[in-house]
């Protein structure tokens, strides 16, 4: 049987631990709240793009454009969006997950945001082309815009025939979906990836649509800002998401912790009590020799 | 009294502008076009330039710098990667900017960049002309 003072320096020791989780969990807390906000302020932007688009796309859809069109090389690049630092529950090894069961090791080229997903990816086997693992600390509309011009120039160049974008989208503070977006050739997803999944702007009648100079070259200038909006806005997404989990992670590391100490605590008096009968018993004992 | 639609600006971290207006104009790369309400669809790529909102009450104007710009029967859509009103922009940076610009473009050192100078220069003067009279 542990000893008391065993006992009581692993109840200690949980209980700093406890400390820790509980100031790291105020703490997510305060930055969800604000990268929320920012995530929110991001989404008109965001919706407005993709209404925007996929007007353009189903309205063009003879359009023989070079974004329109897989490249010709089998290489694909991923902009996979992790965090940089852990205990964040299952928040960066869901999108290692997703992006190692979705595509082929041997021919993707990770463009990775955020070291944790970096380093997981390395370790599984992907090539890392790039790495903005910065970005995520405090993600600028202009990083995202840098990274969509490297993707493009690649893409244009025929390094690589499909991009993907893998980020965790925020429906709330606890559920957070991991997704794994093709961003080129534009190929436009379901309502759901929308931010918001709401649909406010059916497609309109659009039929008679005039593009200024041309559908070429307006598709040329809005399909790189298209790229732009994307990252950013999976960015802002990620941002909450990892925020929210890490929140969800730490409130239930300090439960757990609380358990723990409960547990230790009563064990920690059992023994006290233990040692302390065990005492009176051999002082009865040796009065009685002594008596007797 | 012309006609009201409905104009919306916005940026990828806010709407910088949501409302009812007789008139917007605006620098696209073809050239600097003007909308009133009931304009042909179109959609054209913005032009770093000034714009300017004519509402019911008088004329907001604010620097627009790049993004692109969707009419609909109804609406009329500016998606703006930078878009700041007047008061947001700081002349004396602006000014600055213009000049080292301006020089770049002068000494031509190999290894400049001249089209983003170009750009700088651009995004320098349409800022003093928003902030302009």
């Amino acid at each position: 049987m542990a000893t008391m003072r065993d006992i009581k320096r692993r109840r200690d020791s949980i209980q700093s631990t406890e400390q820790i989780t509980k100031a790291m969990k105020l703490v997510a807390t305060v930055k969800l709240q604000k990268s929320r906000a920012r995530a929110e302020a991001a989404k008109p932007y965001f919706n407005l793009m993709y209404d925007t688009m996929s007007s353009i796309i189903t309205r063009s859809g003879a359009i023989r454009h070079k974004y329109l069109q897989a490249g010709a090389s089998p290489k694909k690049a991923v902009v996979t969006i992790t965090s940089n630092r852990g205990l964040a529950g299952g928040y960066n090894n869901n999108i290692v997950k997703l992006v190692n069961a979705e595509l082929p090791a041997a021919d993707t080229l990770v463009y990775a945001i955020g070291r944790k997903g970096r380093d997981g990816l390395a370790r599984r086997g992907f090539a890392i082309q790039g790495d903005y693992s910065e970005v995520i600390n405090d993600p600028l509309y202009q990083d995202a815009s840098e990274l969509a011009d490297v993707l493009l120039k690649a893409f244009t160049a025929g390094e690589i025939g499909e991009i993907y974008l893998a980020f965790t989208m925020f429906k709330n503070t606890v559920v957070h979906t991991p997704r794994l977006l093709k961003l080129l050739p534009v190929e436009l997803p379901d309502r759901e990836g929308r931010a918001d999944g709401a649909s406010d702007a059916e497609p309109k009648a659009r039929a008679i649509m005039d593009y200024e100079p041309d559908d070429e070259t307006v598709l040329d200038a809005i399909v790189p800002k298209y790229m732009s909006s994307l990252i950013y806005g999976a960015l802002l997404e990620s941002l909450a998401s990892e925020n929210g989990a890490r929140m969800t992670a730490m409130d239930s590391a300090t439960s757990n912790a609380e358990e723990m100490i409960e547990d230790l605590s009563l064990q920690y008096n059992r023994a006290r009590q233990g040692a302390i009968t065990q005492e009176l018993t051999e002082i009865v004992a040796g009065a009685n020799a002594i008596g007797g | 009294m012309a006609d009201l639609f409905k104009l919306k600006v916005v940026t990828p971290d806010r709407i910088f502008y949501d409302g009812n207006v007789t008139m917007v104009e605006l620098t696209t790369t073809e050239g600097e076009i003007g909308i009133y309400a009931n304009h042909i669809p179109t959609t054209a790529v913005v032009a770093p330039g000034v714009l300017k909102i004519h509402e019911e009450g008088g004329e907001k104007k604010a620097a627009l710098m790049a993004g692109f710009i969707e009419v609909l029967q109804a609406q009329v859509t500016v998606m703006a990667e930078v878009a700041e009103w007047p008061e947001d922009i700081d002349v004396k940076r602006a000014e600055e900017a213009r000049i080292r610009a301006e020089r770049r473009l002068k000494d031509r050192y190999p290894g400049t960049d001249v089209m983003r100078a170009e750009m700088a220069l651009k995004r320098a003067i349409v800022r003093l002309e928003a902030k302009a009279r």
